[in-house]
């Protein structure tokens, strides 16, 4: 399986500049304007879910089409902070910065890295108010296929009820089960069955 | 007798050709004219008990062309085989008959040869076009040491699947004479990857399962489900002519339920985003469902009408309650619970009363209750780190007995309709997941699939 692909093994350097980079100056006024981002590539996969109805107040408005200027001539290593808002889902899927969080065997309570990893995770769905999320529950093959799916369903609660607690609203926060269906890593080992045992965050709309 | 025999074999050849246009059919099945002796004498096999030696040599084909030959070679194969399932006879091999003459006509067949090769029964059967594209089927079970005729039937009906015909007649058979209800018509359900795609949505690397049904067989395997989505937990309605699963078409798991012979789609218990439903579960009466759902915050149990109004929760318990199965009069419904914390085997009147736990081992999950007169439920039990078996627990002693003993992981078992069989899944040989069907006795064991991954077998009634 080829791990490029999968947000877990994005380099962390990246999720932390640009989680912390969008704390610190998303919410203030940026003092130059921003290059604009460039249009979606799609609208299909978008355009599935639900539109997200609440306005990008925090955001840094774009420039129109008629007074954009080209893009600045910078480091290149450190994303715009509206990277995020430019990418399109699938995109931003595949190098998320929503981190999963990991589970024990046939358990669903979060351990103190899960409860770190959802508090980055909540800082940045405040920073992005429109974005709309999938949790999926997910388990390693061990166990039966019937228990799973609420062995899933119950681990995909459990990251949601922590974001509620962190002050999401719960329309944005949506949950599936998968069970032991999609697995991450196809090993037949243990570390496999520990990156299996997840809940993952998919966003679904932006 | 002759007109129950009559609906039964209208309703099976309608059923072997559902998927073609609707054509009308020609009076089908009557007993051939043969002289009537009392019961006693029709019922081949010494001793009450023992078990009776038959012999199934090819049919004949009379006036036919290679098509008709084919279905006469076809109906003698799967007869036998049928017949051998049950294990109600032992069948003389069939590649030990070349020494005897074939039979000149249905009823001119060397008996005193077939005794002398120690067959107790042979089933004489001859294949007959008709009109209309059509064939008569027509077969004959002899009594080599009476030389007589002990039970006799012909059904007239299309080429397209010849296999239903050998598959009526072993259930006749069974039934004339052992007083058995037999399988070999039925269906079994299950879920694949043989045609996986990816999954549509915004995660790679995510391949579709689909549900497909087979005859009990294996044979004439068919496709249910095209949403290249994921769709789990198959298990037939009562009347076998619908599918309840679980699928995630919708971004979430919501039960939906397939007629299959009237291509007709319904998702009776009214998914939403928030509101999630799996594991759907047939009352025997097939007016009600029970299924698995988180809309009181955690996995509880609920009964709904198949209509999908009557919502009543069963289980309330912040522990999880899934994977329900409804006792055989439909008062009491069995599931898996793990309120003690490890999965285990609970029972619970239908009206949420006397509640009691059944099973006490490491982890046990897909009870399956048993038909009648079988009082017992099958289960997938965990008999070694990440590996399952087959085990039942007679609900009047709480005996418990192991099935499958450790080759694979085993699990998801569904009984046959007679309660004497059980197919489930298992790793075992290859790796890959596969449906098997063995005994409840653990005898018998056999593989239904060859492609792909196969999973989570629902047995039709």
């Amino acid at each position: 399986m080829n791990t490029s692909r999968h947000p877990f093994f994005l380099p962390t350097a990246i999720i932390l500049l640009s989680g912390s980079f969008s704390l610190s100056c998303v919410r203030n006024a940026p003092v130059a304007p921003e290059p604009p981002p460039p249009p979606p590539p799609g609208e299909s996969v978008s355009s599935a879910s639900a539109p997200p109805s609440v306005p990008d107040l925090d955001l840094p408005e774009s420039p129109t089409q008629s007074n954009s200027s080209p893009p600045p001539v910078t480091s290149p290593i450190i994303p715009p902070e509206d990277d995020f808002t430019a990418r399109d889902l699938e995109e931003l899927n595949r190098n998320s910065p929503l981190r999963p969080v990991f589970f024990g065997y046939d358990s669903s309570t979060l351990d103190a890295d899960g409860r770190s990893i959802l508090e980055d995770n909540s800082e940045i769905l405040l920073d992005q108010p429109t974005w709309v999320i999938t949790i999926e529950g997910h388990c390693d093959e061990r166990g039966t296929p019937e228990y799973n799916l609420a062995l899933g369903e119950r681990r995909a609660l459990a990251a949601r009820e922590y974001l509620l607690e962190r002050g999401l609203s719960p329309e944005r926060l949506r949950t599936v089960s998968y069970g032991k269906e999609f697995p991450f890593n196809g090993g037949d080992n243990e570390r496999a069955w520990s990156q299996n045992r997840r809940a993952h965050f998919v966003i679904t709309a932006r | 007798m002759i007109s129950i025999f009559r609906s039964v074999i209208c309703l099976t050849i309608l059923a072997g050709t559902f998927l073609a246009a609707v054509t009308p059919l020609p009076p089908a099945g009557k007993f051939p004219a043969f002289q009537q002796r009392s019961e006693v004498d029709l019922i081949i096999g010494d001793r009450i008990g023992a078990q009776p030696t038959f012999a199934v040599p090819d049919c004949l084909n009379v006036e036919g062309g290679a098509e008709v030959s084919k279905a006469a070679l076809t109906i003698a194969e799967v007869l036998w085989d049928d017949l051998n399932f049950e294990r109600e006879f032992r069948m003389l091999a069939r590649d030990t008959y070349a020494s005897i003459p074939p039979a000149r006509s249905l009823t001119s067949l060397p008996l005193d040869r077939w005794r002398e090769l120690g067959a107790d029964g042979v089933i004489s059967c001859s294949v007959m076009s008709a009109a209309d594209g059509q064939v008569t089927v027509t077969a004959r079970l002899f009594n080599t040491r009476s030389l007589e005729s002990a039970f006799g039937v012909e059904y007239t009906g299309p080429l397209t699947n010849v296999r239903i015909y050998a598959h009526q007649l072993s259930d006749e058979i069974h039934r004339h004479q052992r007083g058995l209800v037999g399988v070999a018509r039925t269906k079994i359900s299950f879920v694949s990857d043989r045609d996986s795609q990816s999954v549509l949505g915004l995660v790679e690397n995510r391949q579709t399962k689909e549900v497909y049904f087979s005859d009990y067989d294996g044979a004439n395997t068919q496709r249910v489900t095209v949403s290249r989505s994921l769709n789990t937990t198959p298990h037939w309605a009562p009347n076998a002519r619908a599918i309840a699963y679980t699928s995630w078409r919708r971004g979430f798991q919501d039960i939906f339920v397939s007629h299959i012979y009237e291509g007709r789609l319904e998702s009776p218990a009214g998914g939403t985003i928030e509101i999630h439903n799996w594991l759907p579960s047939w009352s025997p009466d097939g007016r009600q469902m029970a299924l698995t759902s988180n809309r009181d915050g955690n996995s509880e149990l609920y009964v709904i009408n198949v209509d999908g109004s009557n919502v009543r929760r069963l289980t309330n318990h912040p522990g999880i309650d899934t994977t329900p199965t409804w006792s055989p009069q439909g008062h009491q419904i069995a599931f898996t619970s793990d309120r003690t914390g490890s999965p285990q085997i609970y029972v619970i009147d239908v009206d949420g009363t006397g509640l009691r736990r059944i099973s006490f081992e490491s982890y046990c999950d897909r009870p399956t209750w048993s038909p009648a007169p079988y009082n017992e439920i099958a289960y997938s039990s965990r008999t070694s780190p990440g590996h399952h078996d087959i085990k039942i627990i007679d609900l009047a002693t709480s005996e418990v007995r192991q099935v499958t003993f450790g080759i694979g992981t085993n699990e998801s078992p569904s009984y046959s309709p007679n309660g004497r069989h059980i197919a489930f899944m298992s790793t075992r040989g290859s790796g890959d997941k596969h449906i098997w069907v063995v005994g409840r006795d653990g005898r018998g064991l056999r593989r239904l699939t060859s492609t792909g991954n196969n999973e989570m077998p629902s047995w039709s009634p």
